[in-house]
């Protein structure tokens, strides 16, 4: 499953990022394999969506998120 | 008197400027920094016999990526001479600015960590153990909140008394092997062994070729399948986790950020409150700024009899003498009166907006329909500035990091009308659209305007789309927004905070083309060639290639030499018109209408002049502004030609439909 498929106020566990220019400014961000995402915000056309990643709020476009693989805890 | 030079570092929105602001006030001077555009700041504090001089680098979330603010810090930190550098972090979220400290410690060998923002994690109820914090780190830790100024004379105190010690030493795990096997190949240096190691596993081609220039490397094979990047991220990770542990002590969080959030940011409320928000900017600048403007005038008009006389007195000849009054100081405090009190209405309310986090989330709703566009949704704030001045939307596109987004911004600009226009485009829609006396003039007159506004909104897009079609093809690169926690920003700081950023900077360069361009004016009115003045053979040349364009000659050339400010455009018409040889003001609106209906103007004379006045092109101050920040002749080029293009087209089209 990928970040751009979960729900509102959903958690999830990272597990990793595709290959993409971005990728390692997702990992400054703190988007790192094994860290918690929740996504708090839609916009009012529910993208770019918002997620809390170690204590920030940050926003991501749907084609970038749709790059971030996680999964749910319990799983 | 011993001096420290001093490296602030830190991620965008925790409070660096702030700091910097505090320790420098009064003592700023801005620089350019080695050829980038990306511009680092320095300024003096003085204390206890010490001087410290304080650099401020760009805001960034890490030293380890290739955008260019964070290329300018590193590369700062790496090869300039400085004695200590602070990494300023957020008290409220430390994991995060901790990553920031432990790779300054990494590449600096004196780092002192200044925890601000100590304040509202108070509020939040996190408490920091900084004592714990400073073993862990084997650097010093300061507390401090730079707004309140708690702390500040600690931090100089921690600064002046820090020595340097070891390079930070991290351990990467499985890349410690390839670490030890290319440490072979490297010579004797002082940078730190390990970070150059790192950046040759990485393949980071800049520094790589950088370190080679420097001969402290040759060509170095790596043939390795790991994600050294991830790696890398990953331990550092780690090791804050491990240095934090304990530091941090949180109780009862109070948070009020959330739920603001779902109403400013939800699907009925979002749009409507931003509009909202920047129409009440809107108006208040424009309401506001008629008194003072004409207190401006009246006293600047006043001044300018003393002024001559002080002239004759020193027996000035009689034609400099004109030059300078009627030509010069004339354009001049024109330009100033009317530009001045809007720019000191719309700035504050706006960095007011701005500090208090709002509108990062204007750019968060508003994001789709840019990226629609393969555009970047802070131009919407780019856009919002342009309406107070073209010069500063187009400087407040450094917020856009991808530079192919960055020139769409810098392009489509013009398409907000600034300010300046709107006096003049207040006074032609209410003579030919609205009509005088009328008994909802003024909200019909707004009505309109508003449309005038929406139609550049439109414009900004199809450009927009246009352009990155064309000459600025690329997809939309990846967005990354950061919606920071509101948070009330201190009044007095904001006023002069953008007083001193945007309005001077505005004014200091639309004084120097003021200048000019009342000594062309003057020129053009008072020389003449055969006994008839220049001005008369320009319009006589112009007037076909108006009538082509819905317009006359006069306006044309109104339209043209208005090219230092907009202001002026209608003022240099009237004195055509009047054939007087000086800027004429016109305060009685019916009056100006019988000079524009004798000058034969209809509603398509006044359509066609609003479509030329709004896209002619960028007035002089933007568009040097524009050349600054492009540093290219080709994009200040289309910044003329797409708008003018627009505007032509849109007169034609006016032309069509009224034949």
């Amino acid at each position: 499953m990928s970040l751009d498929e979960i729900k509102l106020n959903d958690v999830v566990v990272i597990l990793k990022i595709n290959d993409v220019d971005m990728k390692r400014r997702l990992y400054d961000l703190g988007f790192l394999p094994g860290e918690k995402v929740e996504c708090v915000l839609n916009n009012p056309f529910r993208n770019p969506r918002a997620y809390k990643i170690n204590g920030a709020i940050l926003a991501l476009r749907d084609e970038l998120a749709r790059e971030i693989e996680v999964i749910y805890e319990e799983d | 008197m011993k001096r420290i030079d001093v490296a602030l570092i830190g991620m965008p929105n925790v409070g660096k400027s702030t700091l910097y602001n505090q320790f420098t006030h009064k003592n700023e001077h801005t620089g350019n920094w080695s050829g980038k555009t990306v511009s680092v700041n320095s300024g003096v504090c003085n204390y206890l016999d010490t001087s410290y001089t304080f650099y401020d680098l760009p805001g960034t979330y890490s030293l380890v990526s290739k955008s260019k603010e964070e290329m300018v810090a590193t590369d700062f930190i790496l090869f300039s001479r400085f004695d200590v550098a602070v990494v300023v972090c957020d008290a409220t979220n430390l994991s995060r600015s901790l990553n920031l400290v432990l790779q300054t410690k990494e590449i600096c060998k004196n780092v002192v960590v200044c925890i601000n923002l100590i304040d509202e994690a108070e509020k939040k109820g996190i408490t920091i153990d900084a004592k714990l914090l400073e073993e862990r780190l084997e650097s010093p830790v300061v507390l401090v909140s730079a707004k309140n100024k708690v702390g500040l004379d600690c931090l100089l105190k921690a600064i002046y008394n820090s020595k340097p010690s070891n390079y930070l030493d991290i351990d990467y795990g499985v890349l410690n092997t390839f670490i030890k096997s290319i440490d072979k190949h490297i010579a004797d240096t002082t940078y730190n062994r390990k970070w150059i190691v790192l950046k040759v596993l990485e393949q980071h081609s800049y520094y790589v070729d950088k370190f080679k220039e420097l001969g402290i490397i040759d060509d170095i094979l790596i043939d390795t399948d790991i994600d050294v990047s991830l790696e890398v991220a990953l331990h550092l990770a780690k090791r804050v986790k491990e240095v934090l542990d304990g530091v941090i002590i949180i109780e009862n969080i109070r948070d009020y950020t959330r739920r603001i959030d779902k109403v400013l940011t939800s699907k009925l409320w979002g749009i409507p409150i931003m509009l909202i928000l920047l129409f009440i900017c809107f108006y208040l600048t424009i309401k506001g700024a008629n008194y003072p403007s004409s207190l401006l005038f009246s006293f600047f008009s006043w001044l300018e009899v003393p002024l001559t006389n002080i002239l004759e007195f020193i027996h000035i000849p009689s034609t400099l003498l004109d030059l300078l009054v009627n030509g010069v100081y004339k354009t001049l405090y024109w330009v100033v009166s009317v530009m001045m009190p809007p720019m000191l209405i719309f700035f504050p309310l706006f960095s007011f907006l701005e500090n208090l986090g709002v509108l990062p989330r204007m750019a968060f709703n508003l994001d789709r329909a840019f990226s629609k566009c393969h555009a970047c949704g802070k131009q919407a704030l780019t856009m919002c500035m342009g309406i107070g001045c073209n010069a500063v939307g187009v400087t407040g596109t450094r917020i856009i990091d991808s530079k192919r987004e960055r020139i769409l911004a810098i392009l489509t600009n013009i398409f907000m009308p600034c300010n300046g226009k709107f006096p003049s485009l207040i006074a032609i829609i209410t003579i030919f659209m609205v009509g005088l006396n009328q008994s909802y003039g003024a909200f019909m007159c707004s009505l309109i305007l508003t449309l005038f506004i929406l139609l550049g909104i439109i414009l900004t897009f199809l450009c927009s789309y246009l352009l990155s079609k064309t000459v600025l093809k690329g997809e939309s690169s990846y967005f990354t927004l950061e919606l920071p926690p509101y948070r009330m920003p201190n009044i007095i700081d904001t006023i002069i905070d953008s007083f001193k950023n945007r309005a001077i900077f505005v004014l200091g360069r639309a004084i120097k083309v003021a200048i000019l361009a009342g000594v062309l004016i003057w020129g053009i009115v008072n020389f003449t060639i055969n006994g008839k003045p220049i001005l008369d053979y320009l319009v006589s040349y112009l007037t076909p290639i108006g009538h082509f364009l819905g317009v006359d000659g006069v306006i044309l050339l109104a339209l043209i030499l208005g090219f230092p400010a907009n202001e002026i455009v209608l003022p240099i018409m009237l004195m055509v018109y009047l054939n007087t040889n000086t800027l004429i003001s016109m305060d009685n609106i019916f009056i100006l209408k019988d000079i524009l209906v004798s000058n034969g103007w209809t509603i398509t004379t006044a359509l066609c002049f609003i479509f030329l006045f709004l896209y002619r092109f960028p007035c002089s101050t933007t568009l040097l502004t524009i050349y600054k920040e492009t540093n290219s002749k080709f994009y200040t080029f289309l910044s003329v030609i797409v708008p003018l293009m627009v505007g032509i087209i849109l007169c034609l089209f006016i032309k069509l439909f009224t034949l």
